[in-house]
């Protein structure tokens, strides 16, 4: 079984309202997958399908293998983006409670909670309330919450919110890790440079459709426009530019060089290649940068929410 | 089903533990029986003061014989010093008032021409026993006139006392229907108060867990139905838990009460009875009425009310607590409960009016009967009237009546639950309310 979790035509209405609109994603083991989307596009309702806290008008939800099913809830972690905890209520009495709801004995529990607060060095919390917390230590315990039943199933809603930097890192590579050792990851966010970072394979849901899904490289090169940024150091740039332009297509450079080089977007039209643009540039001057301009997961978002419009 | 004992055993916990549950359980006995206390004391204190009144009896009619002396009050015969003087002498305070009986030609006439003086307004008690005399005076000397003789009116005087029996062999008075009309109204009140406070309870304890924004973990791991159903039986035994240690403590302090001052605990209630119904009581039963009242006590069905305050407890709690529960989940704070709270407030309070109005007057009346068996104020009005007997099929039927509802209140609380945990922002209209019940899954 390659894929996790996989849904199918999955429907559901509020009402008049349609929040998502026959949704199909397959997830596949071990890999972080980001679901993207504006807001109010339908992730939240797909994710709290998943979770079994509502439940789908029409389609199915297949978790390794099984339907979806109540007992499935002590394998899935879930973080949601509107998150808190019992707010005078001692941290160590709440995550055990919070374990044990996930299925966990309550020797079992106190055991793995012991690992992650010494793991997270929060050990001395215990005993504290969360409302003598600051907001980044509650989002910590949050953390250990969300993963410490070891669940085959991890769903993060927007896990950065609420954390500084240098926290923000320390719960990134504690996903990795997680995946590493064989957890599947569900990672939604509006934060692009995180998806860069994170993600194996990502859906884009807009307006309670998906409209695309995918490794992220195989998206990128779907993406791809053959467009080169491209730098020149050159006696004459007025001419290189004209004479370029009349095999290929140039747009002006959004970058900048440390010298005065003439700096300039070049799209490579079908039919030339890459080395042809880069000999025509060697010929003419000493050629000082020269990259393939790879959408970014954020360009990718923008214009396909914009192309959906 | 271990989740719903998680959830419970947290919910009570977490009542339990509260500082205002500690308070209350503890602080509320002590407080009923000071105020008890303090009521008694006042009500000793009030009558010790002695007002002397004064009058002036320029009819003739009346002897000292005619204003005998009692514990509060002292009458002087003043009729020598004459009415101005005796007038000077109220206003200047040395008395509490005077009672001025004019010389008049007929017994009519002076009936509607004898005043009173006094600085302040006097007690509605003092003037109701000044009339009372002057009646009776006035009444004697014309039964004299008509050439009665006084002696043979007394001696025809008889006290009635119809016993009441019914067929199961119980003998009642007119006691027992009082201390029936009291224990019946304190369950019933009791009850009410209970689940007014205890669903408010479990109404704050749901909109916590939405501000919190917990609720959104919890339910990835539990259904909304479990978490609503642990919270109201969590809450439930928290409500029991607190009535046990009433029951306790009061217990406890009246025992200690009443023997570190030797009160009676059955003569602080009699004191309040007026003079002529202890008499008349005192007559009827020629014994000592302490033990008539304790004997009559013990004869209530104390075991039978306490099962079915258990069950009318936990029946009508249920039923109130789910559409409390409902309340909470639509809302996003307290403030915003103001509007769905006056429909569920009012069956309750409905049903101590009811209770209160109608079962004291006839327990078996008509309307008694009906708002006993309707299940919003079933669990009152049938406490109310369970001291006076009700047959057990009537119980079954209101029991049977109150168990269907409840489930279905729940049910129907759940589906208004689920959806609203997860609703933030807008406050809901009933319009809104309606078409989350047709939400699906």
């Amino acid at each position: 079984m390659k894929n996790l979790l996989e849904i199918n035509n999955v429907v559901k209405r509020y009402g008049d309202y349609t929040a998502l609109n026959n949704v199909s994603l397959a997830i596949p083991k071990g890999s972080v997958y980001g679901l993207l989307g504006p807001n109010g596009a339908g992730k939240t309702s797909l994710i709290r399908i998943i979770n079994q806290i509502t439940m789908a008008d029409s389609g199915s939800v297949i978790l390794d293998g099984e339907k979806l099913a109540p007992h499935h809830t002590a394998q899935i972690g879930y973080l949601p983006e509107e998150r808190g905890l019992y707010k005078s209520m001692k941290v160590g009495e709440q995550a055990l409670y919070l374990a044990q709801l996930k299925g966990l004995s309550k020797s079992e529990a106190k055991k793995r909670l012991k690992y992650w607060f010494e793991k997270f060095d929060i050990s001395a919390w215990w005993n504290k309330k969360i409302e003598e917390l600051s907001k980044g230590m509650a989002q910590k315990v949050q953390f250990i919450v969300t993963v410490m039943h070891n669940p085959k199933l991890l769903i993060f809603d927007e896990p950065f919110s609420g954390f500084d930097p240098i926290n923000a890192q320390l719960i990134a590579k504690e996903i990795l890790q997680l995946r590493d050792e064989g957890a599947t990851i569900i990672f939604s966010t509006h934060r692009m440079e995180s998806v860069e970072e994170m993600c194996d394979e990502i859906a884009l849901i807009d307006k309670s459709n998906k409209i695309l899904d995918g490794k992220l490289d195989d998206i990128k090169r779907q993406f791809r426009t053959n467009t080169f940024q491209v730098g020149l150091n050159t006696q004459n740039p007025l001419e290189v530019e004209r004479i370029l332009k009349e095999s290929f297509k140039v747009y002006p450079s959004d970058f900048k060089l440390l010298n005065d080089s003439l700096t300039l977007n070049v799209k490579i039209p079908t039919g030339k290649t890459a080395n042809e643009l880069l000999s025509f540039l060697t010929n003419r001057g000493e050629v000082q940068h020269f990259v393939e301009l790879i959408p970014s997961a954020n360009d990718i978002f923008i214009q396909a929410i914009n192309k959906n419009n | 089903m271990s989740k719903l004992r998680l959830i419970i055993q947290r919910e009570f916990i977490a009542k339990v533990r509260n500082k205002s549950f500690i308070i209350m359980t503890f602080l509320s006995p002590l407080i009923m029986v000071g105020m008890g206390a303090l009521v008694f004391f006042l009500m000793q204190k009030n009558d010790e003061k002695i007002k002397k009144i004064v009058y002036v009896d320029n009819s003739e009619l009346f002897s000292k014989a005619d204003f005998k002396d009692t514990k509060t009050i002292h009458y002087l015969d003043y009729t020598e010093l004459g009415v101005e003087e005796t007038k000077k002498k109220v206003e200047e305070g040395d008395f509490y008032g005077a009672l001025l009986i004019p010389k008049q030609d007929s017994l009519e006439i002076l009936a509607k021409s004898i005043e009173f003086y006094s600085k302040e307004s006097p007690g509605m008690s003092v003037m109701n026993s000044l009339e009372n005399k002057i009646e009776q005076k006035i009444r004697n000397i014309k039964l004299t006139d008509f050439g009665i003789d006084l002696d043979k009116i007394k001696a025809s005087k008889i006290n009635t006392d119809i016993k009441m029996f019914n067929f199961s062999g119980e003998q009642s008075s007119k006691l027992i229907n009082g201390l029936k009309i009291g224990v019946g109204a304190i369950a019933g009140y009791l009850l009410m108060m209970f689940v007014m406070i205890y669903g408010t309870s479990v109404m704050r304890s749901v909109i916590e867990e939405k501000t919190s924004r917990i609720i959104e973990i919890i339910v990835s791991s539990v259904k909304p139905f479990q978490l609503m159903l642990g919270k109201i039986l969590g809450n439930a035994s928290a409500g029991l838990l607190q009535f046990f240690i009433w029951g306790v403590l009061l217990f406890v302090i009246l025992t200690v009460v009443s023997s570190i001052f030797g009160v009676d605990v059955v003569e602080m209630q009699s004191a309040r009875v007026p003079a002529e119904q202890m008499d008349a009581v005192k007559q009827a039963t020629e014994g000592d009425k302490g033990q008539m009242v304790v004997q009559e006590i013990l004869k209530l069905p104390i075991l039978k009310l306490f099962v079915l305050f258990i069950f009318y407890f936990l029946g009508g709690f249920m039923l109130y607590s789910s559409l409390f529960a409902a309340v909470g989940a639509a809302v996003d704070n307290e403030t915003d409960t103001q509007q769905f709270m006056l429909p569920i407030m009012l069956p309750l309070i409905l049903g101590v009016y009811v209770g209160f109005a109608t079962v004291m007057n006839d327990p078996h009346g008509s309307i008694a009967v009906l708002f006993s068996h309707i299940p919003f104020t079933a669990p009152i009005v049938m406490l109310m009237r369970v001291p006076f007997g009700v047959s057990w099929y009537e119980l079954l039927i209101s029991m049977a009546l109150l168990l269907v509802t409840f489930v279905f209140m729940v049910w129907l609380a759940a589906k208004i639950y689920r959806v609203g945990i997860l609703m933030y922002g807008k406050k809901p209209t009933y319009k809104d309310l309606y078409k989350w019940l047709k939400y699906k899954g």
